[in-house]
């Protein structure tokens, strides 16, 4: 019955978070464009869909992955667990102490980014705009390589305590660098991944981790460090996907070479 | 009658099976961190099966809703004011629609509160509810309007072809700049800010938008000019909160 409740709530508070945007939509497509909208019964069908589906998706999460993830983003950066990892007590904890941290937090980035339903849309979409030459799974891969990688950075920067703005600094280098080189195509998607992956799923795990993480590192304050892994999220798939698809270029380009010489032979 | 359904059902089989396997790589991460790392058993085995079953039934519908519903929805606005030809109304259109879905974010909301919180035990403002209210009342004010202006000049951007790497490397170099000056308690927040706005109804939407566009106008590609709306709405945040931070405190 709990459950039952739960789930009406959600799916209001869902209803709420959709009616704006659709209220704006169809006001315009009939007050301004004046026109009917098409195929009107299946777009209601599919909103019911939409509805549902993060209802229950939503609903899921709160009951399944959020207590357990969270549980663990605490239990990993307890520092009882930390000193049980070690031989001695040390009296000041080095950063490498921290391994499985870094661990859990990549591969925490890399799953919920694949579960991520808006990078879901925007690959499906990519996939079918591109003709089928970005490949929906390829792209969903990349980005999550760089949620992955981010948060991991994001977290050893907690544990050292190093200032945010070096790190996005320098990742915002490497993005212009890449975009000088990368094929003109991916740079669009590859800075459109940058912003999607940060959504539903990985956001409130990731918010855990980092307050947690921030709460217990002696010396870090949850207010200064406690924030900023969405950043890193946001920025490492600009360059993963860069990097996918410089990859793919040169490996054709290599093939090419190949099929090249072995006919000039 | 009975091969329509037979159809049906293996449609079903089918989406439910994509989503668990979307789902499968948390479900392994968190049960090798459980059971080898943490040597802890799985706590409430019947909720966490429960829950997980809701996020596949959850994520199998929204795929589907997103194909019947959204990319059509963002489709055919794009098309339809293409035809009409208005500039001004689509200028109109984008920074509302951009505004209008970023104002009532849960995520913002929670944010705009948690930030209020963070700004009042700082002491930059007064620790009455008040304040903390008015406070996070701007934030969310402030992060919409950035994210309306950001779909509008992203807008403009596809009409006119511009490179998008060009407004995305000066507004970067602008978030450098302001992080230099901000007060050094909004930054985090700043940052993280540009990702909670582009949420999952409003991403499919937008980049169906962006697609639509680029693909009714003459001259642009699709794939080139389509995508970035997105990454305008999640930068244009960061500057406009750091710009707030540096006005109210």
């Amino acid at each position: 019955m709990a459950l039952l409740s739960q789930l009406l709530n959600t799916l209001l508070q869902t209803l709420l978070d959709l009616i704006p945007i659709i209220a704006i939509i169809f006001g315009f497509q009939i007050i301004v464009l004046r026109q009917k909208i098409a195929n009107f019964k299946n777009i209601l069908l599919g909103l019911f869909y939409v509805l549902l589906g993060l209802g229950f998706f939503l609903v899921g999460l709160e009951k399944a992955l959020f207590p357990l993830g969270k549980l663990m983003a605490t239990q990993l950066t307890d520092p009882a667990f930390i000193y049980s990892g070690l031989k001695s007590i040390p009296i000041t904890l080095h950063w490498a102490d921290y391994i499985w941290v870094y661990l859990f937090a990549a591969a925490i980035g890399f799953s919920t980014t694949i579960a991520e339903p808006s990078l879901i849309a925007v690959a499906i979409k990519a996939n079918s705009v591109s003709g089928g030459t970005i490949g929906v799974w390829g792209l969903r891969v990349a980005v999550a390589i760089g949620v992955a990688a981010g948060i991991s950075l994001g977290t050893f920067r907690i544990v050292t305590g190093t200032p945010l703005h070096y790190y996005i600094i320098a990742g915002y280098i490497i993005v212009i660098i890449q975009t000088m080189r990368a094929p003109k195509m991916i740079i669009p998607l590859a800075y459109d991944s940058g912003g999607v992956t940060t959504s539903t799923v990985t956001v409130p795990l990731v918010a855990a981790l980092g307050l947690g993480l921030a709460g217990t590192v002696p010396g870090r304050s949850v207010i200064i460090d406690g924030f900023g892994l969405i950043a890193f999220a946001s920025l490492f798939p600009m360059i993963t996907v860069m990097g996918y698809a410089q990859l793919s270029e040169w490996r054709y380009k290599k093939s090419q070479k190949v099929t090249n010489d072995k006919e000039n032979n | 009658m009975e091969n329509l359904l037979n159809r049906l059902l293996v449609n079903i089989a089918r989406t439910l099976l994509n989503s668990a396997k979307d789902l499968l790589p948390i479900i392994v991460v968190i049960a090798f961190f459980q059971l080898v790392i943490l040597k802890q058993p799985i706590p409430n085995w019947e909720d966490i099966l429960i829950g997980t079953l809701f996020v596949v039934i959850g994520l199998a519908l929204f795929i589907n809703g997103l194909q019947v519903a959204l990319f059509p929805i963002g489709e055919n606005i794009a098309y339809a004011f293409a035809k009409k030809g208005s500039i001004v109304w689509l200028l109109i259109f984008a920074f509302a629609l951009g505004f209008g879905t970023t104002i009532a974010e849960p995520a913002l909301i929670a944010v705009s509160a948690e930030a209020a919180k963070v700004a009042a035990s700082a002491g930059l403002i007064s620790d009455l509810v008040d304040a903390r209210d008015s406070y996070a009342y701007g934030l969310r004010i402030t992060v919409a309007f950035s994210v309306g202006l950001a779909i509008l000049i992203g807008v403009i951007r596809i009409i006119k072809g511009w490179p998008l790497q060009y407004l995305i490397i000066g507004g970067y170099v602008g978030v450098v700049i302001m992080t230099a000056f901000a007060p050094k308690e909004i930054i985090g927040i700043a940052y993280d800010s540009g990702g909670v706005t582009t949420s999952t109804v409003t991403v499919p939407l937008v980049t169906a938008l962006g697609v639509g566009l680029a693909s009714s106008i003459r001259g642009r590609n699709p794939m080139i000019d389509g995508f970035g709306l997105i990454a305008l709405a999640s930068l244009t945040p960061m500057i406009f909160v750091m710009a707030y931070g540096m006005v109210v405190h």
